[in-house]
């Protein structure tokens, strides 16, 4: 037992040093894969970086794709704020979107804006729904959420193939896809509000639903570090004794991360659905709820963080996408590896290579100091 | 009445041949979370195992060098797990969907780079394949009246595999209870502290835990690639480590009721294709989408209901760092 | 009392002490935990070690086991220079340690908890048997009686700790280290363990016996280390000292034993418990119909060896643990099983709670100091508006508290895990006192605490009772609950077996109140 306070490094060091670095080295790893597919990693950067942000309309869909990210990663974060892990944004934004769907089929005939604010709540709606299951498990009969989250995927996949095969079909047609929505529920491009400004904007997929990203960010910031509910679901996650202590009821939190959590996963649907696909289709989160789940963890939690994060992931997304026309051995699953490398080494190494680096810096700003035992 | 026993009987072999990956994966987990040390990654290793033996059968046309090259690299995961969350005490959940996530994208990768098919691996046949065995006699019996059945379906017939994860049953019961290493492991994930000033390495125990682990879902992955299918495809694993998973947490950790627990996973599997189609008097044709979801239905109500309070071993995904 | 001190008999005549350190030095990062440590330990004695917490003492015995290393120093075992590798080492050289933090597996049996890590060979049977037969020879050799079969889970305290000691003599320990060994028993199970102690000590055995009770050291040890901060204040022969040199030894000053207080002016009744039971989570009633009352304007001192309800009896109180039956009422409100109230509630009607274990309920020491100061009280309006929190009120707020109950650094942007164990202290203490609660519950107040944090800690519970405030207060440290309050109660199993006033209270009635028995109030 120390009565002494434990050697302070910056901030700085701790909070964006050794994450960088825990990046570097998955990006290090990534590199070397690439190679050993007979690949040169340095081309493949380049392409990378130039598929993603070379021109107006890539850096659209970067940032398409980043939507989404920031969507599952706000959700994967604020469970992680209560403690929990959940793995099940892929069914949660799955089922938002069905949500999304259904507004947009059954209400099309409303003006624009009601029918999008509509929509918008019911994807909200139908991912914390989708949530509310596991994290009422977990809460009142200890069911760990990890398993049913994982689940609930597997349910979510069955069900809406289901639906779109036998029940919302199209009818006359053969692909399990729903009717085309009416033309007034598209949510706006941006390329074409920027156009509309006189600017010359590529054409890219990226619409409004960035911008709803955005405020959510805003807002779930706020929510956990400027709130009392934020507060207590903070206090649940990091001691739930304490939290007892306090008064505030453990189950009554989980249960409401898991609600927020399913809703921020279940407006990746407004992006997709509303702003991209206009119809319900298989399969459109394509392992975005994954990818929430490394965006997390990168950015610590942390809206800012998360933000910085989903960019990355965007870009490798769509530079991704750009690559592999020119490299065909370098598929998505490329960017699906270096998810796992960035899971592993900010989420489950993320101590490993600390002391290695607060050492270093240590050293070149002069002093020195033993190693501390991992906290 | 023939009918419902040939209905029967085929069922209880689909259910023997479908329970055989579960049981193995499900084993290989008890081994991990007795120890203390929860993993999920059991979906990865027997992705990335079923990935290691068809591409190492298909290029090397022995199922043998496949099964090898299944458990080698499932070790491997398995170390990388081990090396994150017994070595440096990191998050076991984390690292679990780490691994699983970077298999199901590292598989396709090196199989698109390798042989150009889209992710896959080439078809395995041949000498590249573990093949049903058949029992002495078991075609001479084959229209005898309930013996002959039982003898030449269900007995007879499987791959080697199958029997082999049959028989890890009693050998991890035996393991667990018998032996001096299996009171250490069970000591390991009740009261780490007390095996560590017992002056027994706690870090070591879970190493070796979780090379049985990998092990294990070594073996059971290669089954899916180079024994029940022949060559690997993108996703083949399908969930099956989740559902070993529960399996296990339904066994309550404890090898024979965990082995029924996947015969019973596997029977709703074997069902499933069963019902497919077929009209129920009362109800109509079941959607397969439905079949499709039950194991993983009954898995969430299993978990809500008898399961939500099983006690896993008291130590379990609790990295152990030695108290000042 | 006399230490009768026989040679051990049938050993050699060497005089070679059975344990010797020489200069012991152990670091962990920054702290010297123990700085060049020197004692010896002759055979068949009874030694003892005496210090505060965080003295070294533990840490000097983890090396002598083999748990740590040194970084420097001799370890000579019967006049040899050994080097202790391990814990399975040190047992070769004959040392075995008795834990204070029992160090066995609950679901295993008697049998199986002594064979591991001893299991001689790869199966278990032959070794199960080897251990049963060995168990036998034991209990007839040393009156350690108890029943290989059964589950550690199902076997009482004072029982558990005879297992530990069997383990170290299964593996063959000449040299037995016990940790603090009285802290979870009762008075009776201390003098049987004392018993067990002498009986072994007379059959050769040498004992190294760890506690902060002067009443031990006297009692029962030859001769006695004094570890302070480190490093060795004194080696004394027990015979030659006193209790007041040790603690001043201890200690480094003279210590204040009593605080100085006025007589206390006990008001209305503040909270009136009524038969109340209460269960602990395995469902095992651990407070029994117990009833009693606190008045404002008094300080009620709940003693007992830790263990006999007092935890669940504070946790019923504050809100946080289930009633089973009976009730209390609280500024006349009643709570019972049927009407439940929940912490928040509690606080709500005027009443404050400094949690037994800061670390675990009372703080959360992963949040920032400020956020940490607010716990509990988070719903406040000086704290929240209608949605936001009033970061810069919370922060005005708590900067004032921390400077008021001298919480160094008082800054309220630190972490809180990066306060020393008296901080946090303060920082529960000022935000459940500042409350103005008509009843403060206490438990624990100076544990793990520095002395100088210590008399500031109570120079503030008396200043509550004098304001009229009334103050629940559970200790295990007899000095602390017989300086702080004006009536004493104990408890034992479960019950109140008897109360007293501050001048009716002494050493001798409480101890025996604590081992269960009942005092007439004539005595």
């Amino acid at each position: 037992m120390s009565t002494t306070a434990p050697t302070q490094v910056p901030r700085w060091v701790t909070h964006v040093l050794v994450p960088v670095s825990n990046l570097v080295i998955a990006f290090l790893i990534a590199g070397l894969i690439i190679a050993l597919i007979g690949e040169d990693p340095w081309q493949a950067m380049k392409l990378l970086v130039l598929g993603a942000f070379g021109a107006t309309d890539l850096i659209g869909f970067t940032l398409y794709y980043t939507t989404n990210f920031m969507f599952t990663g706000l959700a994967v974060a604020i469970a992680f704020h209560c403690g929990l892990f959940n793995i099940g944004g892929e069914g949660q934004a799955y089922v938002g979107g069905l949500g999304v769907g259904l507004v947009a089929l059954f209400f099309g005939g409303l003006p624009g804006p009601i029918v999008i604010l509509l929509a918008i709540l019911a994807s909200m709606l139908f991912g914390a729904a989708w949530a509310f299951v596991p994290g009422y498990l977990q809460a009142k009969r200890g069911s760990h959420v990890v398993i049913t989250t994982i689940m609930f995927n597997f349910l979510a996949a069955a069900m809406i193939t289901y639906l779109l095969v036998e029940v919302l079909i199209e009818p006359g047609q053969q692909a399990p896809r729903t009717a085309e929505f009416s033309g007034n529920t598209f949510l706006p491009y941006i390329h074409d509000i920027i156009r509309s400004l006189g600017i010359p904007f590529g054409q890219s997929s990226l619409n409004l639903s960035f911008v709803v990203a955005i405020i959510a960010s805003v807002l779930l910031w706020v929510f956990v570090w400027h709130t009392r509910w934020g507060y207590e679901i903070r206090t649940v996650g990091a001691n739930q004794a304490a939290a007892i202590y306090a008064g505030i009821s453990p189950s009554r939190n989980i249960i409401l991360a898991m609600l927020i959590s399913g809703g921020l996963a279940g407006m990746v649907g407004v992006n997709e659905i509303l702003g991209v696909h206009h119809r319900i289709i298989l399969d459109f989160t394509a392992g975005f709820g994954f990818v929430g789940i490394a965006v997390a963890l990168m950015g610590r939690n942390h809206p800012l963080g998360i933000f910085f994060a989903a960019l990355l992931f965007g870009m490798l997304y769509q530079g991704g996408s750009e690559l592999s026309f020119d490299i065909p051995t370098i598929t998505r699953d490329m960017v699906v590896v270096i998810q796992g490398l960035v899971i592993l080494f900010s989420g489950a190494m993320e101590h490993v290579f600390r002391p290695h680096i607060v050492n270093l810096y240590l050293r070149i700003v002069g002093r020195r100091v033993a190693m501390e035992p991992a906290e | 009445m023939e009918e419902f026993f040939t209905m029967t009987v085929l069922m209880v072999d689909a259910t023997l041949r479908v329970s055989a990956p579960l049981i193995l994966a499900a084993l290989a987990g008890l081994f991990a979370e007795r120890s203390g040390v929860v993993d999920i990654a059991l979906e990865g290793k027997l992705l990335g195992a079923a990935f290691a033996a068809a591409t190492v059968a298909a290029v090397s046309h022995s199922a043998w060098l496949g099964l090898a090259a299944g458990i080698g690299f499932s070790v491997a995961l398995s170390m990388i797990h081990a090396y994150a969350c017994v070595t440096h005490k990191g998050d076991q959940v984390v690292s679990g969907m780490a691994i699983n996530i970077l298999v199901a994208g590292l598989g396709p990768t090196l199989a698109l780079a390798w042989f150009r098919l889209g992710g896959q691996t080439p078809r395995v046949e041949g000498s590249g394949r573990f093949h049903p065995w058949h029992w002495p006699g078991a075609e001479a019996l084959e229209s005898t009246p309930i013996v002959g059945g039982l003898y030449s379906e269900i007995i007879s017939g499987h791959n080697i595999i199958v029997y082999i994860a049959l028989l890890t049953v009693p050998m991890t019961a035996w393991v667990i209870y018998k032996t001096r290493f299996g009171l250490r492991l069970r000591a390991v994930g009740e009261s780490p502290e007390a095996v560590d000033t017992a002056g027994i390495s706690v870090d070591r125990m879970r190493y070796q835990a979780l090379i049985i682990t990998g092990v294990l879902c070594g073996i059971g992955g290669s089954y899916l690639s180079i024994a029940q299918n022949a060559g690997f495809l993108r996703n083949m694993s399908a969930g099956q480590g989740f559902i070993a998973l529960a399996a296990l947490i339904f066994g309550k950790w404890r090898p024979w009721p965990t082995m029924f627990a996947c015969f019973l996973f596997a029977f709703t599997d074997a069902v499933q294709t069963r019902l497919q189609g077929v009209d129920i008097p009362g109800i109509g044709v079941i959607p397969v989408h439905f079949i499709q979801a039950l194991p993983f239905a009954l898995t969430v109500i299993l978990l809500a209901g008898f399961v939500g309070k099983a006690v896993a071993p008291r130590a379990s995904g609790i990295p152990y760092i030695k108290e000042r | 009392m006399t230490n009768s001190e026989t040679d051990a008999p049938a050993l050699s005549s060497d005089a070679s002490p059975a344990l010797e350190l020489r200069g012991i030095d152990k670091w962990f990062g920054p702290v010297h935990a123990n700085n060049q440590v020197s004692f010896e330990v002759p055979r068949g004695t009874i030694h003892g070690i005496i210090g505060e917490n965080g003295a070294g003492k533990s840490t000097l015995m983890s090396i002598a086991y083999g748990y740590y290393q040194a970084d420097a120093g001799e370890i000579l075992v019967n006049g040899n220079p050994v080097k202790i590798t391990g814990t399975q080492n040190a047992l070769s050289h004959g040392i075995g340690m008795v834990h204070q933090h029992f160090m066995l597996v609950e679901p295993f049996t008697v049998l199986e908890n002594m064979v591991l890590g001893a299991e001689s060979g790869p199966l278990l049977a032959p070794g199960l048997k080897r251990a049963r037969a060995e168990l036998a020879r034991l209990e007839r050799a040393y009156s350690l009686k108890v029943n290989p079969d059964a589950k550690i889970e199902s076997l009482q305290v004072g029982l558990r700790q005879r297992v530990e000691i069997l383990k170290a003599l299964y593996r063959g320990a000449n040299i037995l280290i016990l940790d603090e060994p009285t802290g979870v028993l009762t008075p009776q199970e201390a003098d049987q363990l004392f018993d067990i102690l002498r009986a072994l000590r007379d059959q050769g055995k040498t004992i190294i016996l760890i506690t902060h009770k002067l009443r031990e050291i006297m009692a029962l040890t030859k001769n006695v280390t004094v570890m302070r901060q480190g490093s060795v204040a004194a080696n004394v022969k027990t015979a030659e000292t006193s209790r007041e040199q040790l603690a001043e030894l201890m200690v480094g000053r003279s210590v204040l034993l009593r605080v100085d207080k006025t007589p206390a002016i006990p008001g209305a009744k503040v909270l009136e418990v009524n038969d109340l039971s209460v269960s602990d989570d395995q469902g095992i009633q651990r407070v029994k119909r117990v009833s009693f009352d606190v008045r404002a304007g008094e300080i009620l001192g709940i003693a007992g060896v830790s263990g006999n309800g007092q935890s669940e009896l504070l946790e019923a109180l504050a809100g946080i643990r289930p009633i089973e039956s009976g009730a209390f009422r609280f500024k006349g409100n009643e709570v019972n099983a049927t009407c439940m109230r929940d912490a928040q509630e509690m606080r709500q009607m005027g009443l404050g709670h400094v949690p037994e274990d800061r670390q675990r309920m009372g703080l959360v020491v992963s949040f920032l100091a400020k956020e940490s100061s607010i716990l509990g009280h988070h719903r406040d309006p000086k704290y929240t508006g209608r949605f936001l929190m009033q970061q810069k009120a919370i922060v005005d707020d708590v900067t004032e508290k921390m400077d008021r109950f001298d919480v160094r650094p008082s800054n309220p942007l630190l972490r809180t895990s990066s306060f020393s164990g008296g901080n946090q202290q303060k920082i529960v203490l000022v935000r459940e006192m500042d409350q103005n609660p008509d009843l403060l519950l206490v438990g624990q107040p100076t544990r793990g605490v520095d002395i100088g944090a210590i008399e500031f800690i109570h120079k503030r519970l008396i200043a509550m009772r004098d304001q009229g405030n009334a103050v629940l207060l559970v200790s295990v440290e007899l000095d602390e609950i017989m300086s702080l309050a004006d009536r004493i109660i104990v408890m034992f199993e479960g019950n109140i077996v008897g109360q007293l006033t501050q001048d009716e209270a002494d050493e001798r009635k409480l101890g025996l109140m604590m081992a269960g028995e009942q005092l007439s109030t004539a005595a």
